[in-house]
Order: C-alpha cells, then sequence, then structure tokens
C-alpha cells in the first residue's frame, strides 16, 4: 500500500494532472473568496466553502479519471494484482494519494483565513469545522470517482461518468423535491396502500424475469430489477417518504451544514461511510474483474 | 515448483482453458507452445493471480494461488505479455516502485545494480521508460520480474520484438536462471523452445496436446523412417526400382528440379533402414543421388501435427 500511495502521488506530478487540479482549485477557490468574502468586507467565509462545492463537482473527476482506468489501459494492473499486495491495499493506497493531493488543494482556505485575520478576527472554531467537512465531502468525492474509474478502461469515460454522478449526488435533494411521489398512488387510486405495492411489485418482478431471460440471463437484469423493486415499492407503499430519503443521501444537504459552522456527527459519520461504501464498490468491481 | 491441477477457465461458453495439467520442477525451464490464443497467456494469469481459474488448482511451490494469493505471489515473477510498465518514470522510479511493491528484503541498490546488469540496462536506468525501444522495455519488464529473486519465473513471450542479437542474449540469461529458478515460458516460436527449455507442453485450443522433453516429442511422433532422396535418372524407372524396393511402403514424388533430377519421398516399414540399399541400387542402375536426408520430424512439424489434428503419416518435408 506505501509503495502504490508513494508512486501514485508522484505520478500526479510527474503527469500535468496534479498541477491543473490544484492550479484550478486554487484560482477558483481564490476567486470564490475574493467575491464572497473580500468584497462584502465579511469575516464569513461560507459562502466560498459552498461554491467550492461546486468547484468540486468538476475538479475530483479530473483529479480520479485515471487512478484505476489507466492502470488497466496500460496493463499497468497485472503488475500491481500479481503483487504480493491486497486489493484493498491497492485501492486504499490510490484512495490516500487523492486525497493527499486534494488535502493541498483545501490547504489554500487557511490562506484565505489568515488573509480576513489581518482585517479582523475570524472565527476559527467555524473554519475548521468548514475545512474538516470539505476534507470529509472530498473523501466521498474521491471514493465516487475511483469507483467511476475502475468501470472502465477509458479516462475520458471515467470523468465524465464521476461528474454525472458527483451532480446527480449534489442534486439528490432538489430530485427528491420535484418527483410526483404520489404518481403510483394516482395510477390506482382506488386500492389500498397494501395492494398498491403489491400490484407495482408484482409488475416489477414480471418486467425483471423478462428482461432476464430477453437479455440472456444477465445478473444486471436481476439487480436493476431488485433496486427498481424496492423504490417502486416505496412509491406504493408510502410516497411521502421518497423526498425524505432523497434528502437524506443528498450531498449538498449533509455538506451545507458543515459552512454554516454547525459541527454534526451524523453529516461527517454520512460522508465516512459513503466514502467506505464506494471503496468497497471499486474493490469489488477489480475483483470481479478477475473473476469474469 | 509449479503444479497445475486440472485447471479450466472458461468466459461464458469458450473454453480458454480446457481442463489442464503440468508440471515444472524446480531449476526446470518448461515450454509452453501453442499458436496465438492458444490459452497460453490465460494459463499464465491464473498462474499469477491475476485472473481466477473456472475450476481447478495452481500450486507455486507446494501453495495454492487462490487460498493463499500473497504469500504464493510474492514467490512468483511474472513477465506479461505486454511488460507492465508506467511509462512516465524513470527505469530507477520504476524498479525501486516494484521494490517496494514486491515488499522485498534484499538490499535495494546492490540488488536492483545486479539485476540491471544481469538484463543489461544500467546505461538507461535513468531514462524514462516511454522513450525505450520495444527491446529495452522488453529488458525493464523481465528486470521487474527478477526484482525480489522469486522462486519462480512466468515469461509470456519474453523475447516478442527484440532483434535477434537481443533475442540470443534474453535467451541465454533465461538458461542461466533456470539453474537455480522455475521457469515458465511462453512463446509460439519453436527455436526459442527447443533452444531453451527442458521440458515443453504442447498447448492448442486450451488443451494440452503434448507434455514431454523434446527428445521424447520428436521420437514419438518420428519412429516410422523417412527419406528424401534426390535422385538424377529417368522417373519412371527411378520409381519403379524405388517401389521395388524390400521394405518400402510408399513412393511419392516431391520437387522436380529438372527433367530428370527429381526429389522422391520413400517411407519404409517402421524399423527398417533402406539406405544403403537405396544408395548400392541406385549405383548398380547408373541412378545418381545428389541428396538425401532422413526426414525425421522437427519441432515446427510435430507442432504443426499435433495441433492442427492431422495424422502423422506423410513424409516431414514441406
Amino acid at each position: 500500500m506505501g509503495a502504490i500511495f508513494r508512486r501514485e502521488t508522484l505520478s500526479y506530478f510527474t503527469s500535468p494532472i496534479g498541477y491543473i487540479f490544484l492550479a484550478a482549485f486554487y484560482a477558483f477557490s481564490a476567486f470564490s473568496f475574493t467575491s464572497n468574502s473580500l468584497r462584502y468586507g465579511t469575516t464569513k467565509m461560507d459562502g466560498m466553502f459552498q461554491q467550492i462545492m461546486i468547484i468540486l463537482i468538476v475538479l475530483i473527476p479530473i483529479l480520479t479519471m485515471r487512478t484505476l482506468s489507466e492502470e488497466k489501459k496500460n496493463r499497468t494492473d497485472q503488475c500491481l494484482l500479481t503483487a504480493p499486495v491486497s486489493l484493498g491495499g491497492i485501492v486504499a493506497g490510490k484512495f490516500l494519494a487523492a486525497l493527499l493531493i486534494y488535502a493541498l488543494g483545501v490547504a489554500i482556505t487557511l490562506v484565505y483565513a489568515v488573509v480576513i485575520s489581518a482585517f479582523a478576527a475570524p472565527d476559527w472554531s467555524v473554519i475548521t469545522g468548514n475545512i474538516v467537512g470539505l476534507m470529509l465531502l472530498g473523501a466521498a468525492f474521491i471514493a465516487v470517482g475511483m469507483f467511476c474509474s475502475s468501470l472502465t478502461e477509458n479516462q475520458v469515460v471515467s470523468a465524465v461518468l464521476s461528474f454525472i454522478a458527483l451532480i446527480a449526488l449534489y442534486m439528490l435533494s432538489t430530485i427528491g423535491d420535484v418527483i410526483p411521489s404520489d404518481f403510483i398512488e394516482q395510477l390506482l387510486p382506488d386500492l389500498g396502500a397494501v395492494w398498491r405495492t403489491i400490484i407495482t411489485e408484482v409488475v416489477v418482478i414480471a418486467v425483471t424475469l423478462l428482461c432476464f431471460f430477453l437479455l440472456g440471463r444477465k445478473a444486471g437484469a436481476i439487480i436493476i430489477g431488485f433496486v427498481a423493486m424496492l423504490v417502486l415499492g416505496l412509491f406504493a407503499a408510502k410516497g411521502e417518504l421518497v423526498p425524505v430519503i432523497f434528502e437524506k443521501l443528498s450531498f449538498w444537504e449533509r455538506y451545507v451544514g458543515f459552512t454554516y459552522g454547525l459541527f454534526d456527527l451524523s453529516n461527517a459519520l454520512f460522508f465516512i461511510s459513503a466514502s467506505v461504501v464506494f471503496l468497497f464498490l471499486t474493490v469489488r468491481v477489480l475483483e470481479k474483474r478477475r473473476w469474469a | 515448483m509449479i503444479e497445475v491441477q486440472n485447471l479450466s477457465k472458461h468466459y461464458g461458453d469458450k473454453k480458454a482453458v480446457d481442463n489442464i495439467s503440468f508440471k515444472a520442477e524446480d531449476g526446470e525451464i518448461l515450454g509452453f507452445l501453442g499458436p496465438n490464443g492458444a490459452g497460453k497467456s490465460t494459463t499464465m494469469n491464473i498462474l499469477t493471480g491475476y485472473i481466477s481459474s473456472t475450476s481447478g488448482k495452481a500450486l507455486i511451490d507446494g501453495i495454492d494461488i487462490l487460498e493463499e494469493p500473497l504469500k504464493a505471489k510474492s514467490k512468483i515473477g511474472y513477465l506479461p505479455e505486454l511488460p507492465p510498465l508506467y511509462l512516465d518514470m524513470t527505469v530507477k522510479e520504476y524498479l525501486n516502485f516494484i521494490y517496494d511493491l514486491k515488499k522485498c528484503k534484499l538490499p535495494r541498490n546492490t540488488h536492483l545494480k545486479d539485476i540491471c546488469s544481469l538484463v543489461k540496462i544500467e546505461h538507461v536506468y535513468n531514462r524514462i521508460i516511454k522513450n525505450l525501444s520495444k527491446g529495452y522495455k522488453q529488458r525493464v519488464g523481465l528486470a521487474q520480474a527478477l526484482v525480489g529473486n522469486p522462486n519462480v519465473l512466468i515469461l509470456d513471450e519474453p523475447t516478442v520484438g527484440l532483434d535477434p542479437k537481443q533475442i540470443i542474449e534474453i535467451r541465454t540469461l533465461i538458461k542461466k536462471l533456470g539453474r537455480n529458478h522455475t521457469v515458465i515460458l511462453s512463446s509460439h516460436i519453436l527455436s526459442e523452445v527447443q533452444a531453451v527449455c527442458d521440458k515443453i507442453v504442447v498447448i492448442n485450443e486450451g488443451k494440452i496436446v503434448a507434455d514431454d522433453t523434446e527428445d521424447n516429442l520428436s521420437q514419438r511422433l518420428s519412429s516410422d523412417h523417412r527419406i528424401t532422396v534426390r535422385i538424377e535418372g529417368e522417373q519412371r524407372k527411378v520409381t519403379e526400382f524405388l517401389e521395388g524396393m524390400k521394405n518400402v511402403v510408399k513412393v511419392d514424388i516431391g520437387a522436380r528440379h529438372s527433367d530428370d533430377v527429381i526429389e522422391y519421398r520413400v517411407e519404409a516399414k517402421e524399423g527398417a533402414d533402406i539406405r544403403r540399399e537405396l544408395f548400392i541400387g541406385c549405383a548398380e542402375r547408373g541412378y545418381i543421388i545428389l541428396e538425401m536426408k532422413s526426414s525425421e520430424l522437427t519441432l515446427e512439424d510435430i507442432f504443426l501435427r499435433l495441433t492442427m489434428g492431422e495424422a502423422i503419416t506423410d513424409g516431414g518435408e514441406d
């Protein structure tokens, strides 16, 4: 793991990626800092920290796009996977390297805080909380990006995939708000919740099985069917819960609290678990490729 | 020691490797011979733990690669078909990375230096791998496999892309390594396997076609005696004479050099040596033998026959 971590970290600086990421991060955050804090003469930095999240949606895919896809493409994964290192070690090494580069980016916010302190005393505890929140958010984003990178051999595809995934995670609460959570209720108006659920599930299972046989028994059909069963079942049984769940999973809702100076342990744990889940999925993708 | 027991790998319905078993002892160089797409690389990828097998076992020094992957992998040096090089690193950085990756305990600088002088890459040590020629990349790949001095070396077509001089160098090196390592080497070049290996396994379409030392293989397959002889003399008469000889089973007309100079392929009964009678007979009749050779099968012939499933009946000359 140590060897991979060192190599990855160095490779960010032997290729332009590390420089591009840091330069863009510094430039956009500086602009954001100037336009939000300096221009209004305030010691508050929440505007900047909120905007950094948007910047990250674009920049994190750049940071993670090559982590695993390039290994696969250049066949260097043969060297890693046949070395006495576990898959978890490989993924963790790469994750930590990306996290280190990211931390170098986030460190710039300390400079901004020092700039503010030249004019008035900033609220250091809030800034610390902000930075912790930003690190947690970034870790989760990096894990998502690495997962996307493990799915493809193509860096561009990897970047686009993680870009879409990050936007979706960012917008999750908004998406939850606009989805008509009672559409199944409207479709089957005269039935009770129980019958509505049963009919929905039967339809979903039937469609899944149909796909399963038509597509030549792809395991994917079953997984998608299972997810559809859960989601549509939820819509049918308790439609009003849907936006709540979307909100709970929204990265924005989880993160924005930090920028207001609220340190909520559940939010911190959310990002940590999101990182763990996506890193675990990444390991599974690598594992599965060997068994294919 | 490498032991493979009933190994199979299926991709959907396609059987890339179909129930193969073989064994390479310590200090033995095993040649893995087969046409492209025969399953050589797949087998090697399974042996090194890069991919899994559908069924069967692969043991490295008695350790199952699937059950104790880390322990087994630490005993293997692997050069895949495409050397797994990080192109943006220098040779030095790359080999140091591999050294760390393999958690090598040997003294770093002397060990890496030894390897570099072994594969002759000292003078490119500080260059970026991207800028090296194919031959040097291949050598860096080989160097990578040698880091940590593993007991078992698995080399997938190690001489591909090298020039003739380099090929000879690498072969000599592999022979040298074979003295104290177990080496598995794959190739579709027969002369290479013939030159380097102690033992040959021929594989085609995922199945082992032959597993023996090279000599036994050719003995087994060339037990019947065939002679190619170029004779100057009237074709009809010569053929008549040849067919009339004792023990001769079959006479084929081969290449025709001029009206009277013709190559005949004579097949005699198994175990019969007809060369002397042929010589005397021809001399008595005034036919001049310009060339006579026994058409014992070369490995090329054996290989083609085995992999094409052709019956071994006619002469080995093509």
